[in-house]
């Protein structure tokens, strides 16, 4: 951790690193702060407050003070790329506030329900099934990242957007373009903007041939004049790059700390109650928290909390991760406890903008935790842990392989 | 006891239906919260008191 002794305080430096001694724990310097909110200086010099306690996150990403809009001057941007490129997004859920906000969300809400996401089931657990079967009779080693961790979330997409089954591998292969080390800008851009290119077409046919579908939700929307076409597309690929990687990483860095916990995978592996699966996701959630660059906000007006005073302007970071493990939330939370009460983490963030895709994100891995290690008892890593390659730069935590043997 | 919920907060979470599916339900439009019952009997309460503090929207209230 580097820190500049400024008059008054040591501002440290944000976000530190994770991946250290303990994969999974957020960075020390996060942890060791006595307030649940504090100053740190971040890649373009300002000095955002990062707040780390669960209960204080509760209060800011609740509060109408507190803006998404990146827009506003001052506003703390995960990266230089995300600062520079803030005029080409349009608005979306991600970056609305108030009554846009919610009109814009209610457009994507109906197929997310949790009745919908439930009816899911079935189909999750055959394209798990077949996955598996796919790895099993392949090389081994394998690569969990691309045996499973990546095809489930995108064939789920796919489903839900309703792309016929014959576009699937087409589907698969430009959205993993997206998230590929290797790729280069350009072949990133060329897998986005094919994929754009055939949702667009997609949304036309289904404006005269709706199907019980995403796509065919957005087409209707279009031919009623409340959506304009390129923003359905936009919705479409918003909704795969919110979900593919997010639910992948988790499938993966899941599988790394169950096989570092044996006796909580043995539970999961042994278990008949649906219930117990269900915590353990909850758990896995908190434990591992996905999304760990921070949810960036800015305030629009002074906001007194925790014996701070937030200005307005200010720009606000929510470290999910560090109020994932605040100990006052969640006892010894070092520990990977698949029983502890855990459905009060923040993996999912809190407030009007938490994650539209989680009931579907929580039926994926109750069905992937209860199948990959039943079908794969003796399932273990072929490599040691500390070969593993953390993404820690990236807006989603995970490993680039995970290379697997049974 | 009395629940209470507030559509113009909830957000569509789907949270109080893993809760208590019992008393919440989600309408199909566009998934905002749905009210089964005004007043769930006092076996669901523990239920129902979950469904509210897990509410990212704070839209659910419970009188007693």
């Amino acid at each position: 951790m580097v820190e500049t002794e400024t008059a008054e305080t040591k501002v440290p430096e944000y976000p530190g690193i994770r991946a250290g001694e303990c994969p999974y724990a957020p960075p020390a310097e996060l942890l060791e702060q006595e307030k649940p909110l504090f100053r740190a200086r971040i890649w373009d010099g300002s000095k955002p407050w990062i707040v780390t306690g669960h209960a204080a996150q509760r209060e800011i990403l609740s509060d109408p003070r507190v803006s998404v809009n990146e827009k506003l001057p001052g506003f703390p941007y995960p990266t230089q790329a995300m600062a520079e490129t803030v005029d080409h997004r349009p608005l979306t859920i991600f970056n609305a506030d108030g009554a846009d906000h919610v009109r814009i969300r209610r457009m994507m809400t109906a197929p997310f329900t949790r009745n919908r996401m439930e009816k899911l089931r079935p189909a999750i657990q055959q394209f798990t099934d077949e996955l598996i079967d796919r790895m099993l009779a392949g090389p081994n080693p394998a690569d969990l990242v691309t045996a499973l961790s990546l095809p489930l979330p995108s064939l789920m997409i796919c489903e839900l957007l309703g792309v016929p089954y014959a576009d699937h591998d087409f589907f698969q292969e430009h959205a993993t373009v997206a998230v590929k080390r290797e790729a280069t800008a350009e072949e990133s851009l060329a897998g986005m903007q094919a994929l754009g290119g055939y949702l667009t077409q997609l949304l036309e046919t289904k404006m005269t041939e709706p199907g019980n579908d995403v796509l065919s939700d957005f087409a209707a929307r279009v031919k009623a004049g409340e959506l304009e076409l390129p923003d359905a597309t936009l919705l479409s690929m918003v909704l795969l790059i919110a979900g593919h990687e997010t639910s992948a990483n988790m499938i993966t860095l899941g599988t790394a700390a169950l096989l570092e916990n044996p006796d909580q995978l043995a539970l999961l592996r042994t278990t008949e109650d649906p219930a117990v699966v269900a915590n353990a996701v909850e758990e896995l959630l908190r434990y591992l928290t996905i999304p760990h660059l921070g949810q960036r906000r800015i305030a629009l007006e002074d906001i007194e909390i925790a014996g701070e005073t937030i200005q307005a302007g200010d720009g606000i970071i929510v470290s999910l991760p560090a109020g994932n493990w605040d100990p006052e939330a969640f006892p010894e939370p070092d520990k990977l406890d698949l029983t502890r009460a855990a459905r009060h983490h923040h993996a999912f963030a809190w407030g009007a903008h938490q994650c539209l895709g989680q009931q579907l994100a929580r039926i994926e891995l109750q069905v992937v935790y209860s199948t990959l290690y039943r079908r794969v008892p003796t399932l273990r890593l072929a490599v040691e842990r500390d070969e593993l390659e953390f993404k820690g730069d990236s807006l989603a935590y995970g490993v680039y392989e995970l290379p697997v043997t049974w | 006891m009395k629940v209470v919920v507030d559509e113009e907060k909830c957000v569509a979470a789907g949270q109080c239906v893993v809760a208590a599916m019992d008393v919440f339900d989600q309408r199909d439009e566009d998934g905002i919260v749905v009210l089964l019952n005004e007043n769930p009997p006092p076996e669901l309460a523990g239920e129902v008191r979950e469904a509210a503090a897990v509410c990212p929207a704070l839209a659910i209230s419970i009188e007693d």
